[in-house]
């Protein structure tokens, strides 16, 4: 009785129990030593949720989305600097310009498909990567500007980690809600469409295009914002977290998360972050590791689990929560006796494969 | 603009143009066979040029030597790429594809700043450092090496592909791989061919601008565009259009900033060539995603 109950709640608990989790993080007694790199994964899983709606679910490839994040950074760091307009202001124009941006610059860009999208996007990224260089009259060129001042309520002005933890994360999960009830929805059955089969979907009466260009304007106002709270965090921007590689980053951690997949942004986001921050800085003399762990991560997830690799791991415990009862006789199984599509390329069992194949 | 400058930006603009139809050229032969737009390009490029440099100024070795080492390894890393990437991932989709091509490419990149640092080096000149003064231009003899290859390499894939067993049967892949492999074409065989030929035209292109525009372990994605856009004005499709385009955008690249209009510095050169990449993906969208939809 009190077990079903438990069942039936479950979602609940769990949800409760991050909360407490997050809340309790910046304490010293806690995990207070990791406050900092968490507002950094906060503010990357907001980039994070908007990639994966794109990619994800409407089957869209974003390889500028380091762009938009440096828009919004930009935008806020000009506005309430040199302009000395209230910093929430400058956040609200900041996230208007990007998005307006993005749904003019969207429209032509998604009469492109594919591989031609990708380098369209890859494009303007480059493109906005050498403005932010170049306008050193706006934006201080290659060095950046700094002073930027901290975002405050009335008074209070969150001047430090502590504060902006909850601040960030404030945002952050504001956009996780507002994300998963966007793919519940009838927009995110739409969506789903969309990456299935276009054309079946145009002939449904979805406005494909309409669609595409939506999301990629509502990704790029995640991203203007996540830049905003970036540069009022750390009070200084440059062009270099903006550049081509900070794009594919991006990319790794919705790889990571599992495409499709809104919670998994924030374990894509945690998992590179705590990668590149805090586990490669041990190995400086092995330069550029994080690349190359990039590049490998990429392919071999992509290879071996296209559907990411949050994914796959929840596919895998869902699996192991039905056969666990057969797993002595799984593993007795001669490889022959599994039907062929079970088995990957070398011919030897694939564990996706088999995941996949029996899901209930 | 005096007469004599217009034909130095001309020049220039030859040069470069030359590298890009290089890189464009690789682009489109892989693309023509498996369909897969190889984000890793400009890498092959990248790599030719430092391997150039690490082999004929770091190891001593004797400069011919050298270059083609920097070329069978751009190549030999051009068939790792295919056998180990993107054949263990059949019947992937254009997004993982993509995906899996970036990966690449970042890990090339990474590997090459590891192994042979990340400054910017600069090889010795193939033949002499002296300018040549030719129509009011002065002319790097690395230049005609350039254009000479460039125009050599178009030649020799030309005649490969018109005129050799394995040419045609890459053309058929092009055409039409169902009915290639109906008639007897191992369509994986001529796919790792492809990479092969790409990886080495791309080592080519790197080790004759290293020189001249310098190296670096960061030279690949920029470059990489570039010979993209030569590659989008021919559909991906013909080698010859490509040339033309590679051409056409390096020259116009260098003529927009010889202009010399009030707030276009040189600083814009890449901006002009990304617009370009813009405009030609637009104007061409129509015919590109047909050219998909039959792929």
């Amino acid at each position: 009785m009190m077990l079903a109950w438990v069942r039936e709640k479950w979602n609940y608990f769990a949800i409760a129990a991050l909360l407490i989790f997050l809340i309790l993080i910046p304490f010293k007694w806690f995990l207070g030593q990791y406050t900092s790199i968490m507002i950094f994964i906060g503010i990357s899983t907001m980039i994070t949720v908007g990639l994966c709606l794109l990619m994800g679910y409407t089957g869209q490839v974003s390889l500028g989305q380091a762009a938009f994040y440096g828009l919004g950074a930009y935008f806020s760091a000009v506005l309430s600097k040199t302009y000395s307009l209230n910093p929430w202001l400058a956040m609200l124009i900041a996230a208007i310009a990007t998005g307006t941006f993005a749904y003019v610059i969207g429209y032509p860009i998604f009469r492109l498909r594919g591989n031609y999208l990708a380098m369209a996007t890859l494009g303007i990224g480059l493109i906005m990567w050498v403005l932010f260089n170049q306008l050193s009259q706006y934006t201080g060129g290659p060095d950046g500007m700094s002073g930027i001042p901290y975002l405050s309520i009335g008074g209070f002005s969150f001047d430090t980690n502590f504060k902006r933890f909850y601040l960030v994360w404030f945002f952050c999960l504001a956009i996780l809600f507002l994300s998963q009830n966007i793919v519940r929805s009838r927009t995110g059955r739409a969506l789903r469409a969309i990456h299935g089969n276009e054309a079946a979907a145009e002939s449904l009466g979805i406005n494909v295009t309409q669609f595409k260009v939506k999301i990629f304007v509502l990704s790029s106002v995640y991203a203007s914002l996540a830049g905003s709270l970036f540069a009022h965090h750390l009070r200084h921007v440059s062009p270099q977290p903006f550049d081509f590689l900070g794009s594919v980053k991006l990319v790794v951690m919705a790889v990571i998360g599992g495409l499709a997949s809104v919670w998994g942004a924030i374990f894509g986001a945690g998992t590179t972050r705590f990668l590149s921050d805090e586990i490669l800085l041990g190995f400086n003399q092995f330069p550029q590791l994080d690349i190359i762990i990039y590049g490998l991560i990429l392919m071999l997830v992509m290879i071996f689990t296209p559907e990411g690799l949050f994914i796959a791991l929840k596919s895998a415990v869902k699996w192991l929560q039905i056969n666990w009862r057969n797993l002595p006789a799984i593993m007795k199984t001669k490889r022959e006796e599994f039907p062929s599509r079970t088995k990957n390329f070398f011919g030897r069992l694939s564990p996706t494969r088999l995941w996949r194949k029996s899901e209930p | 603009m005096s007469a004599d400058q217009f034909f130095q930006y001309l020049m220039s603009g030859l040069t470069q143009g030359s590298i890009y139809a290089l890189i464009g050229l690789g682009f489109t032969i892989i693309y023509a066979v498996t369909q897969i737009i190889n984000f890793a390009q400009g890498e092959f490029v990248m790599l030719g040029g430092m391997l150039s440099y690490v082999l004929a100024v770091e190891a001593g070795l004797p400069m011919p030597l050298a270059l083609i080492i920097a070329i069978v390894v751009a190549a030999v890393v051009g068939a790792a790429m295919y056998l180990l990437a993107i054949r263990t991932a059949r019947r992937a989709s254009v997004i993982s594809l993509i995906i899996i091509t970036i990966g690449a490419a970042i890990f090339i990149r990474g590997i090459a700043g590891n192994r042979f640092g990340v400054d910017t080096v600069s090889p010795p000149a193939f033949t002499g450092s002296g300018s040549i003064k030719f129509l009011g231009a002065y002319i790097e003899p690395q230049a005609l090496w350039i254009i000479g290859i460039t125009f050599l390499v178009t030649i020799l894939l030309y005649l490969f592909l018109s005129h050799t067993m394995v040419g045609k049967a890459l053309r058929a892949c092009a055409v039409n791989p169902g009915a290639a492999s109906l008639v007897g074409i191992n369509t994986k065989a001529m796919a790792l061919i492809a990479f092969i030929i790409a990886g080495a035209i791309g080592g080519i292109g790197g080790i004759v601008i290293a020189p001249m525009a310098m190296a670096s372990y960061n030279m690949g994605v920029m470059l990489g565009l570039k010979g993209f856009v030569a590659a989008a004005v021919g559909g991906f499709m013909s080698p010859i259009t490509t040339v033309i385009g590679g051409i056409v955008l390096g020259i116009v690249e260098n003529l927009a900033i010889g202009l010399d209009w009030g707030p276009f510095t040189s600083a814009y050169k890449d901006v002009i060539a990304l617009v370009a990449l813009l405009l030609i993906l637009l104007i061409r969208s129509g015919k590109l995603a047909a050219a998909e939809r039959a792929g």
